[in-house]
Formats: structure tokens, sequence, C-alpha cells
């Protein structure tokens, strides 16, 4: 991985009020590569993908696109740059059927009205690829189960044409054949050469699909693996924080030598 | 309409689809079981207007025989369109889970700040139109931006609106109160005496046969394109279905306006406003994002839509038919009067935009429940009218008449949730 990262975010802070949420995070995703996100609930990973998002803009630090800094302060300007984003609470219009949630905010139009043929044919594809089955793509999203709900707020990330996909742990819903599909998908979308982070935490998942595993604890990093190399009590260690082993450590040193 | 088998929708063999759907099954028999799910989901539609409308219309007939006259239908058709008028612009704030207080007073001041452009500073009469609808347009701008921009809740800044603009009004009206206006520009086709095609008898039938054509011609045209594309489409006996409801309710409805003196020109404006917004509610992305707004904020948020912007625009669009429904309301007597602020008018809106089934709860409705709304409404005024009932019991007939409808509104959302489809 020579070439500058797709996205880079660069000592990012994010506080909530009392809460310091974040703390200089650096986290870099190749094209092509899949970084998994892990760590403890309420570690921040979700307020991290909000950031790179654009639905809580950072406080401090930079986030860097394709090696220049952008700044990403609405989720339009994440939307532009080609983030797509699923989100842990799905942010899906319950009152809308399910092709309007996959293209709302980019609806296909043909003469300047909205063309529902067309987006009706995508969404089935799209769904069909997903091998979901859905009662009909015209049901309001409020009729759906979880599942099926996780499985349109997937789909709608891969509308439109991003770089970069975060997934914030779309497998929690599914049963055994959907997360295998979500796991063949992402392995897809690292073959189109798409970045992709993925937050998950089921250890099975993340070694099967990830290149790189991050950790987060208490809103600051906590090493990066290659996943090829790493054992899982070296990632769940750094998880819980329980023992402090050699990559912690040399991070640390390389932290206050550039003090 | 046997030959109905051929077009139902494609085959189920597409693995989007469960099997476990209650697949609608062609022709009239699932138009019909699909219209009884519906209704036991809590989706009513517009069921509770056309019942109500019955139960209205045979209470007065059994209370005055004279009710069922052609100068009664007059009356309502007529009198439906300055209320049914503020009441299209609330149901697009109604979209958003929201409410504009102000309407009612933002319909009076418009009424006189046309009054004194036209008739005092003698400007013309167009452009004094054109002014007055700006006005409009920048009050529900205001209310917008304090909505969206600053917070306030909606209840709270048009509530503000509500006592203000009424103020302004009647600072405008001076000591007189009242302006009677010329009967020119497009108050001469809002005033009482202004027929389509000057009355003619032809002119009804006219309307009613484009209404048909342009929904066959629609429908079957967007049927073709659906089969091309190879996903579900309405069978044809569906289409022909409402094609025929239509055309009894259009060449009815003329019928009976032409035994009195034909089709109002009021009507005929706002028959096409409705027929404008709901096109773009349901075709244009800007409508689409109402709905979305209405449906989850946040969601609409990070799918990109400017939730200030869609909100300043929505507020902006109410007022301007606030000051729309205005000039028709002082069209009624040429005048532009104290009265024309009337809160009455606002309630009165409300409960057409609810009962029409537009759902206080945002996110669910369409415009043409301004119309069907104000049908009920000016079908009891009208009746109210003509047994002489005086203003207290209107007032308190009104009220639980809305009451009524939000109740049903409220109802529907529950049995809605039940059967998981809010
Ligand atoms: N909008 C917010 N306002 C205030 N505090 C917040 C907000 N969002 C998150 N936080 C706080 O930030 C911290 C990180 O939360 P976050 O949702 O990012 O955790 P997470 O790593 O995604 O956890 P989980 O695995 O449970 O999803 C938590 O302490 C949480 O309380
Ligand atoms: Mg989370």
């Amino acid at each position: 991985m020579t070439s500058a990262p797709v996205l880079a975010l660069r000592g990012v802070s994010k506080r909530f009020g009392a809460v310091q949420a974040l703390t200089d995070v650096e986290l870099e995703v190749h094209a092509g590569e899949v970084v998994a996100l892990v760590g403890d609930n309420g570690a921040g990973k979700s307020t991290l993908v909000k950031t790179i998002a654009g639905v809580h803009p950072i406080d401090d630090g930079q986030i860097e696109w394709e090696g220049r800094p952008v700044q990403i302060n609405r989720p339009q300007d994440a939307q532009h740059l080609g983030v797509a984003t699923v989100y842990q609470d799905l942010a899906l219009c319950d009152n809308l059927d399910v092709v309007n949630n996959l293209f709302l905010g980019r609806e296909l139009k043909r003469r300047g009205t909205l063309d529902e043929v067309a987006m009706e044919q995508r969404a089935r594809e799209l769904l069909d690829t997903l091998s979901i089955r859905i009662p009909s793509v015209r049901i309001p999203i409020a009729s759906l189960s979880g599942g099926q709900r996780q499985v349109v707020a997937i789909a709608r990330s891969l509308i439109g044409e991003p770089k970069v996909v975060i997934l914030d742990e779309p497998t929690a819903a599914l049963g055994v054949e959907q997360t295998a599909q979500v796991l063949d998908l992402v392995e897809r979308l690292r073959e189109r050469g798409l970045g992709v982070i993925l937050i998950s935490h089921n250890m099975a998942d993340v070694r099967a699909v990830a290149d790189t595993v991050a950790v987060l604890r208490l809103g600051r990093n906590n090493g990066t693996f290659p996943v090829q190399q790493t054992t899982q009590e070296t990632i769940i260690a750094a998880i819980t924080g329980a023992t402090e082993n050699a990559v912690t450590r040399r991070a640390a040193r390389t932290a206050e030598a550039a003090k | 309409m046997s030959n109905d088998t051929k077009t139902t929708p494609p085959p189920a063999s597409s693995p989007a689809v469960d099997p476990r759907l209650l697949q609608r099954e062609s022709g009239l028999s699932g138009y019909v079981s699909e219209f009884v799910r519906k209704v036991r989901g809590g989706d009513l539609g517009s069921l509770p207007v056309v019942v109500g409308l019955i139960v209205i219309w045979a209470v007065f007939s059994l209370n005055d025989g004279k009710y069922f006259a052609a100068s009664t239908a007059e009356f309502i058709a007529y009198y439906m369109v300055g209320i049914g008028l503020l009441a299209v612009g609330l149901v697009f704030v109604l979209l958003l889970g929201e409410i504009d207080l102000s309407v009612g007073a933002v319909s009076g001041l418009a009424a006189a700040v046309y009054a004194v452009l036209s008739v005092n500073e003698h400007v013309d009469p167009w452009l004094s139109v054109l002014l007055t609808l700006l006005t409009g347009a920048a009050i529900g701008a205001l209310h917008g931006f304090i909505f969206a921009k600053i917070g306030v809740p909606a209840f709270v800044v048009t509530l503000a609106g509500f006592l203000a603009w009424q103020g302004v009004m009647l600072w405008l009206l001076g000591s007189t109160g009242t302006i009677n206006l010329d009967d020119k520009g497009l108050n001469h086709f809002l005033s009482g005496n202004s027929y389509f095609l000057g009355g003619d008898i032809s002119g009804g039938y006219v309307l009613a046969v484009l209404a048909v054509a342009s929904l066959l011609f629609g429908s079957l045209s967007e049927q073709a394109r659906r089969r091309k594309a190879g996903v579900p489409f309405r069978p044809t006996s569906e289409i022909v279905l409402r094609a025929v409801l239509l055309a009894i309710g259009a060449f009815g409805a003329a019928y009976v306006l032409n035994q009195a003196s034909g089709v109002p020109n009021a009507l005929v404006i706002f028959l096409a406003l409705l027929i404008v917004c709901d096109f773009v509610l349901r075709r244009t992305s800007y409508g689409r994002k109402i709905f979305a707004v209405g449906g989850n904020i946040e969601a609409s948020r990070r799918a990109g839509i400017s939730v200030p912007a869609i909100r300043i625009s929505v507020y902006a669009i109410s007022g301007t038919f606030a000051a729309l429904g205005g000039l028709a309301i002082a069209g009624t007597t040429n005048a532009a009067g104290q009265a024309g602020a009337d809160p009455n008018n606002l309630m009165m809106a409300i409960a057409a935009a609810v009962i029409g089934g537009t759902s206080l709860f945002g996110g669910r409705g369409r415009v043409w429940s301004a119309l069907l709304g104000m049908l009920v409404i000016e079908s009891i005024n009208a009746g109210l009218y003509m047994l002489g009932l005086t203003l207290d019991i209107q007032y308190m007939i009104t009220g639980g008449v809305l009451l009524a409808a939000v109740v049903v509104d409220s109802l529907s959302r529950r049995t809605q949730k039940s059967s998981g489809r809010a």
C-alpha cells in the first residue's frame, strides 16, 4: 500500500458536552482495503463514523481525502467526496417505501420528474444481488423486519458511485445467510477497488474479510494490526485493554519520540 | 373483464418477493380485497370522508328538502375555495409534521394589502396580486426561518404571527375597517359571478372530459412503461374502474353545477392548483424531500437533504396559499374587511386538511384532502345556513367535526403502527 490513502484521519478529536468521545484518532483507508474498526461498547466507533460522514463535524484534527485536506461539515460534503455510510441506527424514513428510501437524496429523474420505474428496476436488481426477501419494494419501511431494514440500509450505500463505504455493524441483525452475503459484498467492494471501513463486534467476521484491524479504546487509538499476522488474543487484549502488548508499547514509544 | 387475467403483475419468481406476501389478486376482486385490507390496517384513505359526506347530505336532506338542490352545490363549490386554498398550504406544513396557525391572519392581511395597493394606491390589479402573493411568501418564509434556523417551535412562531399579522391588517385597513374591491384582475375571476366559459353549458363538461382523459392517458402510459420495464403495474380493470369513478364524480358535478349557473372560475383555479401541488408532491424530488423530512428528520439530514431549506420553503408555500386564499375570501364579498382574519377560517382550514386524510403527525397525506375536507365542511355550513342556525351552534359543530377528524387520524395512526405501516 504505497499510494496515498483515499481517506485518512489525522489527530481527530470530538467532544459532546462533557464527554470526550474521540481523542487524537488516526485512521487510514486505502483503495481496495478493508479496515475493521473494533472496540468495546461506547469506544467511539459510531462517533468516528459520523465525523467522517459529516453528521458530527470534527472539533480538532484533519480529514484527508486522496492526500488533500478536506472539510466535512455536512452529510452532503461526505456524499460529494464519495463516502457512503450505513449507520448503526440505519436512518431510514419509516413512512417512505423501500425504493424511495434507497434513492432518498439521489433520486433518478426523467425530464425533471422522478423516474419511479427506473428506480424500482434498479432497486429490485440491487436487492436481488443481496439475496434478501422483501415482500415488495413498494411497501413502507415500517413494515419490514429489523434485518430487512438493515439490508435496505446496506443497499442504499451502494447507490451512487462511492469510493469509501462505511458499514457500522451491518450484520448485527442479520441471519447466517444474509451475514454471509454482506461479507461477500464487502469482498466484492474491495475487488472493485473501494475502501471499506467495517465495524463489527464479531471477530470471526472481522478476520474473514478485513485486511487491517484498527482498535479504538475509550476514544483513543489502541493499535492497528494487519489481520493475517495477528492473533485474535492480541486484538481482544487491545480492545479490552487487559494487557499491554508489543504494538501498543511501540505506538506509545513513537508518540513519545514525536514530542 | 375476462381478458384482464393477462395483465396481472409479472410472475413472483423474482427472489426479491417474499412468498408470504399477500399478493394482490388480479382484476377487480383483488382491488376490493386490497382495499379491505388497507382499511383494516388503518390506512383509511378517503373512506371517512365519503361516509361523512353521505351522512351529512342525508341528515340535512331529511331536515330540509330544499338542501338537495343545484343551488346548494353551487354554494358549496364556490365558498369552499377560499378556505380550501388555506388548507392546501396547510397540507404542505402538516406533511412536515408541523402546524401553521398564522394562515388565517395572513389571509386577512393579504386581502388588506391587495385592497390598499389596488384601490387606495391604484397599482395595476395583476401587479397588486403578485405583490400580495410575495408578501404572503415572505411572511411564511420569515416564520419558517425563525422556526428552522433559530429553533423556536413552529407552534409558537405561528401563534405569534396569528396575533401580529392580524394587528398589521387592522392597521392597514384603517378607521373605516373595510375597503371595497374593484371587479378587476384576479378579483374578477374570484368573485361570485364569474363562471368558466362564461357559464356556458359546455364548460363543466369540457373540464370533466379533460380530467377523465388525462387520468386515463396518464395511467395507461405509466402502465405501458412499467410493463416494458418488467416491474409490477396496475391492471387495466383497476385503471378503468378509477376512470369510471372519476367520470361519475366529474360529470355528475358538471351536470349539477350546470343546473345552477355553471362552474365558478374560483373553483377552476382551485382545482388547477391542486393538480399542480399534487404533481409537485408526488413527482418531484422536492416533494419527496417534504415527505422524507416529515418521516424522519435525522435520516433526511443524513441523506443530504437540507432540512432548514425544506422547512423555510414549505412555510413560504403555506404563506403564499394563505395570501391567495385571502384574495379568494375577499372575492366572495368584493371587499377586504376585518372579518378577513376570522380565526374560524384557520380552524376550518386545519379541519379540512385533517378530515381529508392528511395526518397531523407528518409524512402522510395528499393535497386532495384540502378539496375533500372542504366538501365536508362547506356541506355542513350550507346546511346550517339553510336551517338558519346561529353562530354559536355553527362554532360548536365545526369544533366537533375538527375533533372527530383528529380522533380518526390518531386512531388510524395507532392501527397503522400495530400493523406496521407507520
Ligand atoms: N450525540 C451524542 N451526544 C452526546 N454523547 C454522545 C453522542 N454520541 C455518542 N456519545 C458518546 O460518545 C461515546 C462513544 O459513543 P459511540 O456511539 O461512538 O460508541 P460505539 O463505539 O459506537 O459503541 P457501540 O459498540 O455500542 O455501538 C459514548 O460515551 C457516548 O455516550
Ligand atoms: Mg456504535
